[in-house]
C-alpha cells in the first residue's frame, strides 16, 4: 500500500509509463484483452459446429487457419465475432432507412421513448414522493419502509402481466412499457432526493429560520439548491434503470418492436448476431443516456457554483 | 437526521388531524344523506353500515372537541376504524358492483381515521426504545393494510373484473389453495438458480476485487469498465444464456452470475479504498504484511460497502432468474409460471407468485440486512 504515496520517483523514462500510469492506457489495454477473449472463445465455442459441417462435407484435413475464419463468418454462430456484430450493427443502422422495421434506429427509438416518458415521470414522482417524506413525518414514517421494499418486489416478473392487462382493458402502446420505466427509476430518485433535502446542516435551517422564512421560501432557497447534486446522481441511476424496465416491458408485446422484441424475435430463431447487435445497442444507448445526464448535471452543478 | 421542523406546522392553522377529524365528520354526513348501494338503499337500511358510520362520527367529533385526546383515545379510534374497516368490506361482498355514492363517502371517512390513527401513533412519545421500535414497525404495516382495504374495497365496489385486477381475497384464497405449484416454483427459481447464482456472481466478484486491488494497474483498468457495465441492461443476456446453457436452471444462474458480479467488483474496490492512510500506516509499524493488513483492517473496513453490494444484488438476482424464464424454461418456475398464466388469462395466479416473489425477495433482503448489523456493528449507520 505504499503505491499511492504522493511522492513517487518515475522508474522508467519509456514513452509509454506516462500513458500506464493515467486511466486512458490501462482502459485501452483491457478492452483489448476482452475483445482477444471475445475472439478466442468465438473460435472454441463455434468449432464443433464447424466440424459438424466439414464432417458432413467429406472435407477431412481442414487447416487450422480456414478452420479459424469459417468460425468468425458462420450465420448463426453461438457466439458471434466482434466484427460480425459490428459488421450487422452498420447494417441495420445506416443502410436501412429509418422507417423500416428492419432498421436498428427505428427500434431503439421506440425503446428510447418509453424510456424517456417512463424516467419523466418516474423522477416528477420521485420529487413529489420525496418532498411529502421529507415535510411530514407521517408520510416519512408510513410510506418510507414501503419505498424501499417496493424494489424487493421483482417488478420486472410483472411488466409481461401490466402490459398484457392494460392491451385488454385496451391501453397500449408507450404507456404501459412507460409505466414500468417509471416503477424502476422512481425509487432511486425519491431515495436520494429524501437524502438531498434533509442535507442542508441544522445551523443553516436555523439561519433560515431567524429570516422568519415560509416552508415554501426554505424549500426553494435552501433545501432545493442542496438536493440537486443528489438528483443528479440518483437521475443517472434512474435513466439506466427505466431503460432496463423499457426492454423487458417489450418482451411480452408479442415481439412487434423496440430493443427487447429484437432479443426475444433474435432468441425464438435463433439470430445470434441479431441478438448481440441489440444488446450492444442497448448497452450504447445506455452509455449515452447516462453520459447525457451527466453532462447537464456539470453544466447546472456549473451554472449554480456547486461545481467541484 | 430529522431535522424538518415539526414546531411551525402546530403553531398555524394547517393542522393535519384536525382537517383529518373534521373530513371525517363531513363524510359521515354525506354518508348519511346519500343511497349507500345503487338501487336507492340508504345507511338505516344496512345495520351494520349504520353502526360503522355513527362509530366514525363519534370518533371524529371526539378529536374536534379534544376530549381524550390520550392513549386510550387513540386506541379506541383504531378499534373504531377496524371495525368500520370490517363492516365495510363485509357489506360490499354482497353488493358486488353496486356501491353508491354514500359507500364512498363511508370508505374515505374510514381512510380519513386510518390516516388520523396513525398521525397519532407518529406523535406518540416514549422512553423505551423497544416500544418505540414497535410503533415504527407499527406505522407502515397500518399504511399496508390501509392499501389492502382500499384495494378490496375498490375492486369489489367497482365490479372490477378479475382479469384486470383481483381482489387480495382472491389472491390470498389462490395462494392457500395451489401451494404446492407456489412451493415447486420457489424451489426451481429461487432455491437453484437464484441462489446458487448469487453466491457464485458475489464470490466470484469478491475475489476478482481483491485481485484487483492487488494489481493497481488492473484497479485503472477494470473499474471504470465495471463502472460502465454496471448500467447496462445486463437482462439482455438472458437469451444468449439460454441458448448456450440450456432450458434448465443453470442457464438462469448463469445470468444471476453475471448480474449479481459487476455491482460486487465495483463495490468491494471502492471498500477496499475506505480504510485510510493514517490506519494503514499503524498497521506497516505493527510490521503486518499485506495478507494480515487485509484481514485485519481493509477487509473489515470494506464491510459496508460488500453489504451494499449484497443487498443490491438480492434484488438484482431474483429479477434476472424470473427474466431469464421468459425465454424458455421446463415447465416449472417462477417466470415460467407468470408468464404462461398471463396468456391463460389467470391472473390470480400470477398475483400469488407476485406475492411469493416479493416475500422471498423482502426476506432475503431482510436476512442479508440483518447479517450486515451483527458483522459491522461498529459502523456509525448502525450505532444509531
Amino acid at each position: 500500500m505504499t503505491t499511492d504515496t504522493a511522492i513517487s520517483p518515475p522508474r522508467n523514462l519509456s514513452p509509454f509509463a506516462g500513458l500506464m500510469r493515467g486511466t486512458a492506457g490501462p482502459v485501452i489495454l483491457v478492452v483489448a484483452v476482452i475483445f482477444a477473449i471475445w475472439y478466442l472463445a468465438a473460435v472454441l465455442l463455434n468449432t464443433p459446429f464447424q466440424e459438424g459441417i466439414y464432417e458432413r462435407a467429406g472435407q477431412t484435413d481442414v487447416p487450422i487457419s480456414q478452420l479459424i475464419t469459417d468460425t468468425l463468418a458462420q450465420e448463426r454462430p453461438v457466439l458471434p465475432a466482434p466484427h460480425q456484430v459490428v459488421e450487422e450493427i452498420y447494417k441495420t443502422t445506416v443502410l436501412k432507412k429509418i422507417t423500416s422495421k428492419r432498421s436498428l434506429i427505428f427500434h431503439t427509438g421506440i425503446t428510447l421513448s418509453s424510456t424517456m416518458l417512463g424516467f419523466v415521470i418516474g423522477t416528477v414522482l420521485g420529487i413529489l414522493l420525496a418532498i411529502g417524506i421529507v415535510h411530514s413525518r407521517v408520510l416519512d414514517k408510513s410510506l418510507m419502509p414501503w419505498v424501499i421494499s417496493s424494489q424487493t418486489i421483482p417488478i420486472l416478473a410483472i411488466a409481461p402481466m401490466i402490459i398484457v392487462v392494460l392491451n385488454a382493458v385496451g391501453i397500449s402502446g408507450l404507456l404501459p412499457k412507460a409505466m414500468i420505466s417509471t416503477y424502476l427509476s422512481f425509487f432511486p430518485v425519491t431515495v436520494g432526493m429524501v437524502k438531498g433535502l434533509r442535507s442542508p446542516e441544522i445551523i443553516h435551517l436555523d439561519l433560515m429560520h431567524t429570516y422568519s422564512a415560509s416552508r415554501a421560501q426554505t424549500f426553494w432557497k435552501l433545501r432545493f439548491p442542496y438536493a440537486v447534486p443528489y438528483l443528479f446522481t440518483s437521475m443517472k441511476i434512474g435513466i439506466a434503470a427505466s431503460l432496463v424496465g423499457a426492454i423487458v416491458g417489450e418482451l411480452p408485446t408479442g415481439a412487434v418492436a423496440g430493443l427487447g422484441a429484437r432479443l426475444l424475435a433474435g432468441s425464438y430463431y435463433g439470430q445470434t448476431v441479431q441478438i448481440w447487435s441489440a444488446l450492444i445497442m442497448a448497452a450504447l444507448l445506455a452509455g449515452s443516456l447516462v453520459g447525457i445526464v451527466g453532462m447537464i448535471e456539470k453544466l447546472t452543478l456549473k451554472r449554480m457554483g456547486m461545481a467541484r | 437526521m430529522t431535522a424538518a421542523p415539526a414546531k411551525p406546522a402546530r403553531k398555524s392553522r394547517f393542522d393535519m388531524p384536525a382537517i383529518l377529524a373534521w373530513g371525517i365528520v363531513v363524510l359521515v354526513v354525506i354518508g348519511l344523506f346519500s343511497p349507500v348501494f345503487k338501487p336507492d338503499i340508504s345507511v338505516m337500511e344496512v345495520p351494520r353500515l349504520a353502526i360503522a358510520a355513527s362509530i366514525l362520527a363519534i370518533a371524529g367529533v371526539r378529536y374536534e372537541l379534544g376530549f381524550m385526546r390520550n392513549w386510550f383515545g387513540d386506541l379506541a379510534l383504531g378499534v373504531i376504524t377496524a371495525i368500520a374497516a370490517t363492516f365495510l368490506l363485509g357489506t360490499i361482498a354482497h353488493h358486488a358492483g353496486e356501491a353508491g355514492l354514500g359507500y364512498w363517502a363511508l370508505v374515505a371517512a374510514t381512510w380519513a381515521s386510518a390516516w388520523l390513527f396513525v398521525e397519532r401513533l407518529a406523535s406518540w412519545k416514549s422512553a423505551t426504545p423497544l416500544f418505540n421500535r414497535l410503533i415504527n414497525l407499527a406505522i407502515p404495516a397500518l399504511f399496508g393494510i390501509t392499501i389492502l382495504v382500499l384495494w378490496q374495497a375498490v375492486v369489489t365496489g367497482f365490479a372490477i373484473p378479475k382479469v384486470l385486477l383481483p381482489a387480495p381475497s382472491e389472491i390470498w384464497l389462490r395462494l392457500t389453495s395451489s401451494g404446492s405449484i407456489l412451493w415447486a416454483d420457489f424451489r426451481q427459481t429461487f432455491m437453484k438458480a437464484v441462489l446458487f447464482g448469487y453466491a457464485a456472481g458475489c464470490a466470484s466478484g469478491f475475489l476478482i476485487a481483491i485481485l484487483v486491488d492487488r494489481i493497481p494497474f488492473l484497479r485503472r483498468g477494470l473499474l471504470p469498465i465495471g463502472n460502465l457495465v454496471s448500467a447496462l441492461p445486463i437482462v439482455g443476456v438472458a437469451p444468449i444464456m439460454v441458448m448456450w446453457f440450456g432450458f434448465d436452471w443453470p442457464s438462469k444462474a448463469a445470468v444471476v452470475i453475471i448480474m449479481t458480479f459487476f455491482p460486487m467488483l465495483v463495490n468491494t474496490v471502492s471498500g477496499l479504498a475506505a480504510s485510510d492512510a493514517m490506519q494503514r500506516d499503524l498497521m506497516r509499524t505493527y510490521a503486518a504484511g499485506y495478507w494480515q493488513t487485509l484481514f485485519k483492517l481493509r477487509l473489515p473496513m470494506a464491510m459496508p460497502f460488500i453489504f451494499n453490494a449484497l443487498k443490491i444484488n438480492s434484488t438484482l438476482a431474483l429479477i434476472g432468474a424470473i427474466v431469464a424464464e421468459f425465454f424458455g424454461t421446463p415447465i416449472v418456475g417462477m417466470g415460467f409460471r407468470i408468464s404462461t398464466e398471463v396468456g391463460r388469462m389467470n391472473v390470480d395466479m400470477v398475483w400469488a407468485e407476485i406475492a411469493v416473489a416479493a416475500l422471498a425477495g423482502s426476506v432475503f433482503y431482510g436476512v442479508v440486512a440483518l447479517i450486515e448489523r451483527a458483522v459491522t456493528f461498529w459502523h456509525p449507520s448502525i450505532r444509531g
